[in-house]
């Protein structure tokens, strides 16, 4: 792993300990833009997308079906690629990165949430955060992570023996375990109900605060806008506006 | 494709032989004798069974090859003037048959002749009854008593020092003083006629002239050979297509049953609709039918296109004229016949358990597996495995019947290998027995006629000899009871260095000095046993009839051979002569030695043993390189098919989990290595019940190849389990590699969108 070539924004460039968003930018993209071509149609996903996400910072991105937010998070995500413009981690430009490279980017430094939990079905709950903290370096011990998204009585579990809301947050806690620089939600509370999806999104703010992990949330509930620090709203793939709340509402005060 | 191929290629091997037997008028028996005038034709066609009688004058000669430095024998048959009416009729490959009114003219059989380099218009030259004589070669030919050419007293064909040639019967008698005479009857046998009382009375008319004993097709040499040569063949044909068939079915039901599982909505829609279960099945059954039919049209068209390479493989290696590929409309029958219910067998049980669904439980989607720490963990094994070799273990134990079915498949493929293989080793260790334990002679010498025990003086003054032992072969009838077996008597020295006498086993069997030893294909025709007496009625010099005590029975693997002592034989016979003698030879005069031996008017062919094997060699590695083309390529399509289609399954099943650790950040090898885990697991599983089971098919393989000429011995060597090994793996790498381009072309977002 000595040749990594990320391992150096580790060490160098993102300091997690920095509390204070917008002295550090984690991410910068600049003129990015999606295309799909289908046949004689193309589909614009992303339209020149200018932005910048802070260590440290919690990120809620609204917008309606198909407005491109899940394209965005893939492309910070490492899982794929700009048509045209450049995305940085750091200093390192993900835009243009080998397969190999975005493997480890996202294997070392990104946390994925996802709305279906994509959990290991024959692996345990345990097992299922061991696969992800045994190639990582850095990372809790699995157990440690499942303790912060309060599962530590279900260790042994297989997915199939686990409610939903539990399965989102092992999954959380796969995501998180490795200590990632930065965690991407997309519609993590989308299959839940309210009440478990409150729960997954307390433990989502929780591990912001306690890792102070860059965090991007995608979400169809504006309500939950007043979870982040920002709250990008997204629409036929701009970002129409960029709103800072004044203060982070915790999760127990927000009602929808 | 498999039937079509196999079966096809042993009934196109069968029937081209019989178009050629019918062609050149094969005969049914054959005699030798010294010599008959030919106005005992009228007698032997008295003979009732008897349709067809043609005489002919066959010899042996040394023949001047100049490739060679040691004589080659030939061995001359007089063809008739009349050649349509005649049995044993020449096949002509290329040039002319002979004129029979010119003198000189010969036609000389094709191996030899490609062996050597002759070509029509070269010059031949040959020592027949002492003078030496030039024949002007006009042609080349085959014959089917010629298709495997086996010098007298060997045990494998040698083609390039040992020829046959056809002389016009005028030219051949004037040269061998056989003027009006005969000493070989060839017989067709009436419709309907009795072969054994045919022989019995054939015996009869020759006795005065001569006669050595009749023998029927069935004992004739190449036909032998290539009879069991075509029953290994009908017998690979056989078990090699069930095999196919097996793994055919199975591969069949998986990927229907994952099909079915995959559209369990669309099932349980048209059940809500009102479509019965019946209809239900049907639908999906047709799938199956629609694949078979498919898959047997493109089996058909391939098979018969492999089936015709193989026969032109074969063909080419048995010389067999106007082989042509027909694969029988009933055999194509069959074929589909047998696809069809094997693919309906196979998709019969996954359409039972998706038409037995009621329809709102087969509208959700199909219940999350249910895994649990498997066997091998519980034993204990699983703490010290990394998560990424438990989703391995678990997922092969989750499917049991499947893993052990697919373990099965490759199995098979494995033990193929080794069946395909194991003849070679047997044939290996049969000649490492021969050639390094039994024929330990630098030089077999044959003489043309009987000489003195006395010539073994001569020999040994020749420059270079060392160490000469005599031996002498005597054509004999061994009866006992109602059983008969015609045979030679060899007979070699007791204390004889130079031939020792070898079981299977490789133990030395002593020569007693009075009696004889027999082969035990040979005691178990006759049904004696150590101890035994058996009739022996000479069938040379004064013809005495003598009952002799079976010494000993030996466990060998070389046809039906009889010792005896040399000096026990003589007192037998009633007279000492000897037919030829084994020398030692000093390495560095060997060449001076051979050239010697070939101005001896009385030595009729010098053999070596190192010539022979290197000859015989040559060929096995021709039939060898078909043979293993063929094994190899049917174990590998086996091998892949099984491991392709278990990887594919698989792929389809999990290819949201392999989705995801690939967004984990697991990198594409280490995904592939997650996924073709099972399949290694499989392939490793199955090598060692493959060799188990390909030892024992071979052993009943082994078991089953006895022929008159020989059988054979059954080892399996290291180097072919370690072969068949190496050819699975490679399958199964090869069908990891397919599915890892696969596995590497996934979208990730796209697996990821779906919900689970
Ligand atoms: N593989 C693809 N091929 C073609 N078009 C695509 C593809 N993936 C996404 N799109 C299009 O890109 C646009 C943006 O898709 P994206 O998934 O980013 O939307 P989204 O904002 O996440 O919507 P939702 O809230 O419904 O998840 C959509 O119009 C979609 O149709
Ligand atoms: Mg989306």
């Amino acid at each position: 792993m000595g040749r990594n070539p990320w391992t150096r924004l580790t060490q160098t460039n993102v300091d997690p300990a920095l509390e204070s968003p917008g002295s550090n930018p984690v991410f910068r993209v600049q003129d990015v833009t999606k295309t799909y071509h289908m046949g004689q149609v193309s589909v614009h996903a992303l339209r020149n997308i200018n932005l910048e996400l802070y260590t440290g910072e919690l990120v809620v991105l609204l917008g309606a079906s198909g407005s491109g937010k899940s394209t965005l998070l893939n492309i910070l995500g490492g899982l794929d690629v700009p048509t045209t413009g450049r995305v940085f981690y750091g200093h390192e430009e993900l835009s243009g990165a080998s397969t190999r490279a975005l493997t480890l980017y996202r294997r070392h430094h990104v946390g994925f949430v996802f709305q279906f939990y994509n959990l290991i079905p024959s692996l345990t709950a345990r097992e299922n955060v061991a696969l992800v903290t045994e190639i990582a370096h850095a990372a809790m011990k699995p157990e440690e992570a499942l303790e912060l998204v309060g599962l530590s009585d279900r260790l042994d579990h297989f997915p199939a023996q686990l409610s939903g809301g539990e399965q989102q947050r092992v999954a959380i806690a796969r995501a998180v375990a490795k200590n990632p620089q930065v965690l991407l939600c997309d519609e993590p509370t989308g299959a839940l109900d309210l009440e478990t999806g409150r729960m997954v999104l307390r433990v989502l703010e929780r591990v912001n605060r306690q890792t102070g992990t860059c965090t991007a949330i995608i979400t169809h509930n504006a309500a939950i806008a007043a979870m982040g620090d920002r709250v990008i709203q997204m629409s036929s793939g701009r970002i129409a506006s960029v709103d800072r709340n004044a203060e982070r509402t915790s999760v127990e005060a927000i009602h929808w | 494709m498999t039937v079509l191929t196999m079966r096809g290629t042993y009934e196109s091997l069968d029937s081209s032989r019989d178009q050629y037997y019918r062609d050149t008028r094969f005969p049914d028996i054959w005699a030798s004798l010294e010599k008959a005038p030919l106005s005992l034709v009228g007698d032997l066609e008295a003979i009732s069974g008897v349709a067809t009688v043609t005489t002919r004058i066959a010899l042996n000669a040394n023949l001047d090859v100049p490739s060679t430095d040691a004589p080659a024998l030939g061995r001359l048959f007089s063809v008739p003037e009349n050649r349509s009416a005649s049995l044993a009729d020449i096949h002509v490959k290329t040039g002319r048959y002979v004129d029979p009114e010119s003198p000189d003219e010969a036609v000389v059989s094709r191996n030899f002749a490609v062996a050597n380099g002759f070509t029509p218009g070269d010059t031949l030259r040959a020592v027949i009854n002492g003078r030496l004589h030039g024949l002007r070669i006009v042609g080349t030919g085959i014959s089917p008593e010629h298709t495997y050419a086996i010098p007298p007293g060997a045990i494998i064909p040698d083609n390039e020092r040992y020829g046959i040639i056809w002389i016009g019967r005028r030219a051949l008698s004037s040269m061998y003083d056989m003027e009006g005479a005969f000493n070989e009857v060839l017989i067709q046998l009436a419709p309907g006629s009795k072969e054994r009382a045919v022989m019995s009375d054939l015996d009869q008319v020759l006795r005065p002239y001569g006669g050595l004993g009749a023998y029927p097709r069935s004992r004739q040499p190449s036909h032998l050979m290539v009879q069991s040569e075509l029953d290994q063949n009908r017998a690979t044909g056989t078990i090699i297509p069930i095999v196919f068939l097996a793994v055919a079915a199975f591969l069949l039901n998986v990927v229907l049953s994952r099909m079915i599982a995959t559209q369990r909505s669309e099932i349980a829609v048209l059940k809500a609709f009102g479509y019965s279960n019946a209809e239900v099945g049907w639908h999906y059954l047709q799938f199956a039918f629609v694949a078979v039919l498919i898959g047997t049209g493109a089996g058909i068209f391939l098979g018969i296109a492999l089936g015709q390479s193989m026969v032109d493989l074969y063909g080419e290696f048995f010389d067999f004229p106007n082989l042509e590929y027909d694969a029988s409309p009933v055999l194509m029958i069959i074929a589909v016949g047998v696809s069809l219910v094997a693919a309906t067998i196979g998709a019969l049980g996954s359409v039972r358990r998706a038409s037995r669904l009621p329809p709102a439980e087969a509208m959700r989607a199909e219940p999350p597996a249910s895994f649990k720490p498997g066997l091998v963990e519980r034993w204990g094994f699983g703490s010290s495995l990394p998560p990424a070799g438990r989703m391995i273990l678990r997922n092969v134990e989750r499917t049991p019947v499947r893993s052990l079915l697919s373990i099965v498949g490759v199995a098979y493929a494995v033990a193929i290998l080794v069946i395909g293989m194991f003849m070679f080793d047997g044939v290996d260790r049969m000649m490492e027995l021969q050639f390094g334990e039994t024929q330990r002679e630098d030089l077999a010498v044959n003489f043309n006629r009987s000489l003195s025990p006395s010539v073994r003086y001569d020999l040994a003054r020749l420059d270079g000899v060392t160490r000469v032992e005599p031996f002498r072969v005597v054509p004999v009838r061994l009866r006992s009871g109602q059983l008969t077996q015609d045979s030679g008597i060899t007979g070699i020295p007791r204390e004889s260095r130079l031939r020792r006498i070898i079981a299977a086993s490789g133990r030395v069997q002593p020569l007693p000095p009075s009696g004889v030893v027999l082969s035990d294909l040979l005691a178990e025709r006759l049904a004696v046993e150590a101890g035994d007496v058996l009739r022996v009625e000479v069938l040379e010099g004064p013809r005495h009839v003598r009952d002799v005590t079976v010494a000993g029975v030996v466990e060998d693997f070389l046809g039906l051979s009889v010792f005896m002592d040399l000096d026990a034989l003589h007192r037998l016979v009633g007279t000492a002569s000897v037919s030829g003698a084994f020398l030692s030879v000093d390495d560095h005069r060997r060449a001076g030695l051979n050239a010697a031996l070939k101005t001896v008017p009385a030595v009729a062919s010098v053999s070596s043993p190192d010539q022979s094997l290197a000859s015989f060699e040559e060929q096995l590695d021709e039939s060898l390189l078909i043979s293993v083309f063929f094994i190899l390529g049917f174990s590998s399509v086996i091998a892949i098919a099984v491991i392709y289609n278990g990887a594919r399954v698989a792929l389809s099943e999990r290819g949201r989990e392999l989705a995801s650790l690939r967004v984990l950040g697991f990198s594409r090898r280490e995904v592939a290595v997650l996924l073709l885990g099972e399949q290694a697991i499989t392939t490793v599983a199955a090598i060692p019940l493959g060799w188990l089971l390909g030892y024992g098919l071979a052993a009943a393989v082994a078991a089953g190849v006895r022929t008159d000429a020989y059988r054979i011995p059954f080892v399996v060597s290291t180097n072919t389990f370690m072969l068949a090994a190496l050819v699975t793996i490679l399958a199964a790498l090869l069908s990891g590699l397919i599915v890892r381009r696969r596995l590497d072309r996934m979208d990730l977002i796209e697996v990821l969108k779906t919900r689970e």
